[in-house]
């Protein structure tokens, strides 16, 4: 890429409100998603019993054990994760990017 | 018979591979699988239809960027699927499902695993490597170094990926082969060897896309059939609690197959294992290859959304079909050995339960399936590899980058018939091997070298061609090392006393390693060409951000 085009792009006020607002929301989510994993890994690796109680205390209890919809819900938030990013990419960050290639090119 | 009690615990070990683990339930004495008309027929047809799409692709195939990356005019949704046909392996489907069929949630623990690579590869990699690379990540972490150094090591690690994931797919294919469509392992291997070099020489990206995206389909639609048949038989109804509960009465640990167990006790082996799945995933070339086939930053994301809900389900329904599997099997004697054990052993659970909702219909369709998945699967790994040898290697080290664009792809060509040839004979040459630690090897390495390459090449401005060098050279040398002195290899296999080092999954210690060699290398360099590198950050950034100057469509 010419020095001139990338000056032109770095000294662009939108350039930089999109790059700063996409590495928080995207650092953001990825830390998220991080939480939400080892939050499940670090309960099962020092407190087992948390997941091991009953869904539905009854009586009678059910067999099914809390730990099988958190279990699942880490599988789901992680879809529901890529979900947010992509609708927010789609509607802010292509946004002001396609208005940054309008003004520079 | 003596034939088959040999090939058995090989095919669980095999598969059970797939999960990362060891030891377990390695199956005894099983019947061989009589000849399955249903099964030949459709996999005949699968064959069949995927040959089709391979000439078809052939005609469109003109270009390198044809080849590599199928002219970069894949959809999102399609490459989503493909994407979830390149990862959804044949060990994930029965190694899950069977790891759930014998220690009920633990299976679980693994899925979420697998899954959770996704999100992070989306935030923090998808539109980046779009946006800069071409047809490899080599590309990506070469963009402003050193190129022959770089290349050599980026290619390097690659095939070592590419390779360690293909004996494991190659003598699971093999096993599995032989217990479904009563083939001999040595020509079920051949066979597979065969058709992939036909469906990556002649129809490139374009027809290993078709051919994962077919399978994908495939796969999904036959693991919702067994799931929720299943689930319907176990239950008589779809209440999962009354299932649990016919479950939890049957099964030889009771209550234990419902809340996590031992395979997760040591905090550290579990950070380290947690490190490996979710950055290996990362970190493999095949799967990164396929962020180039999309036509910009936009698709890249949305073929990951796609992917993560394809492969999320998926992983689901392996939960549902282990479960399925301990309630309808344990007891029906059609379906274990004369010792009391599943027919097959534990990875077996899927098919037999296959059979036990659908008959012999069903089982023929998930064995074709399962084939149609290893055929996928390999060819992606195979391209990969062909990519890594003729546009890294050759094309930007040999050649300088000044190979000609049918010179590489004749190379690529090439490379990719030896990959398979060396596919069929270190498939030959591991039949009665323990390859358990090749899955935990593969992703260790893939975590370990490539993927701190890659996030440090695209965010870290300081970053120069030594500290890359350094740290991406001993991320590789130090997971594939502490594998062998590790538990697995030093220990179960070489049979010594005690290990030299502790842990079964070493990513927790080799990624540090990693990425303090990328960090020191780079602030120790004073060099001029350092003091380019990081200058030309900038660019770099600014292509990486808008995606102006990125690799575009072909138009045809």
């Amino acid at each position: 890429m010419q020095q001139d085009l990338v000056h032109a792009i770095k000294s662009n006020p939108k350039y930089h409100e999109m790059v700063s607002k996409r590495a928080t929301f995207s650092w953001l989510l990825a830390i998220a998603m991080l939480a939400i994993y080892y939050g499940f890994i670090l309960v099962i690796a020092f407190n087992k019993q948390l997941l091991a109680q009953p869904l539905f205390a009854g009586p009678p209890a059910s067999v099914a054990t809390v730990g099988i919809p958190v279990g699942i819900s880490v599988i789901l938030l992680a879809f529901l994760l890529t979900g947010i990013y992509v609708y927010r990419a789609n509607t802010v960050f292509d946004k002001l990017n396609n208005e940054i290639k309008e003004e520079v090119l | 018979m003596s034939f088959w009690k040999r090939a058995f615990p090989a095919i669980a070990l095999t598969l059970f591979a797939g999960a990362a683990l060891a030891a377990g339930d390695m199956g005894g004495e099983v019947k061989k699988q009589s000849l399955n008309i249903t099964a030949i027929v459709m996999f005949l047809a699968f064959v069949g239809a995927t040959l089709g799409i391979t000439y078809w692709a052939a005609q469109r195939t003109k270009t390198a960027k044809d080849f590599y990356t199928a002219g970069g005019g894949i959809t999102g949704f399609q490459n989503g699927l493909a994407i979830a046909g390149d990862y959804m392996s044949a060990a994930s489907f029965l190694g899950i499902s069977g790891l759930v069929f014998a220690n009920g949630y633990d299976g679980l623990i693994y899925s979420v695993g697998w899954l959770v690579g996704w999100p992070i590869i989306m935030f923090l990699m998808a539109e980046q490597l779009r946006n800069l690379g071409k047809y490899t990540y080599a590309d990506v972490v070469s963009y402003r170094f050193q190129r022959v150094p770089m290349r050599t090591m980026a290619a390097t690690s690659s095939l070592v990926v590419v390779i360690l994931y293909l004996i494991g797919q190659m003598v699971g294919a093999g096993k599995l082969i032989q217990v479904l469509f009563g083939l001999e392992y040595v020509y079920a291997v051949i066979l597979v060897g065969v058709l992939i070099i036909v469906y990556v020489t002649v129809g490139g990206m374009l027809a290993t896309t078709w051919v994962q995206i077919i399978k994908a389909i495939l796969l999904l639609s036959g693991a919702t059939i067994i799931a929720f048949g299943a689930l319907y038989m176990a239950a008589g109804s779809f209440s999962m609690e009354a299932m649990f509960q016919k479950a939890v009465a049957i099964h030889p640990k009771k209550e234990a197959i419902m809340s996590p167990g031992a395979m997760v006790s040591d905090p550290i082996e579990a950070i380290s294992l947690g490190l490996a799945l979710m950055f290996g995933t990362a970190g493999l070339p095949h799967i990164l290859m396929r962020f180039f086939t999309v036509s910009n930053a936009k698709e890249a994301r949305k073929s990951v959304f796609y992917a993560t809900g394809f492969i999320g389900y998926f992983y689901i329904l392996t939960f549902l079909i282990g479960f399925g599997a301990i309630v309808l099997l344990t007891t029906n004697p059609e379906f274990l050995d004369a010792a009391g054990k599943l027919r097959g052993g534990q990875n077996m659970a899927a098919v037999n339960l296959a059979a036990a909702v659908g008959g012999n219909l069903l089982l023929g369709f998930i064995s074709a399936v399962a084939f149609a998945t290893i055929l996928a699967v390999v060819s992606g790994l195979t391209l990969a590899g062909a990519s890594a040898i003729s546009h890294d290697l050759y094309a930007n080290v040999f050649a300088h980058g000044n190979a000609n664009e049918q010179q590489e792809v004749r190379i690529s060509k090439m490379a990719t018939v030896g990959l398979g040839v060396i596919a069929i004979l270190l498939g030959i040459a591991f039949e009665q091997q323990n390859i358990a630690f090749l899955v935990g090897l593969t992703f260790s390495v893939a975590a370990s070298a490539n993927f701190p390459l890659i996030i440090t090449s695209v965010y870290w401005s300081k970053m120069t061609t030594k500290g890359a060098l350094l740290g991406g050279w001993l991320g590789l040398i130090s997971a594939t090392l502490f594998v062998i002195l590790g538990p697995t290899v030093w220990k179960d296999i070489l049979g010594n006393a005690e290990a030299i080092f502790p842990y079964k999954n070493p990513a927790l210690f080799s990624m540090t390693i990693a990425f303090l060699g990328i960090f020191i290398g780079s602030i120790l360099d004073s060099s001029e060409n350092g003091k380019q590198e990081c200058a030309s950050y900038e660019a770099q950034d600014v292509r990486c951000q808008t995606g102006i100057g990125a690799e575009g469509a072909a138009s045809h």
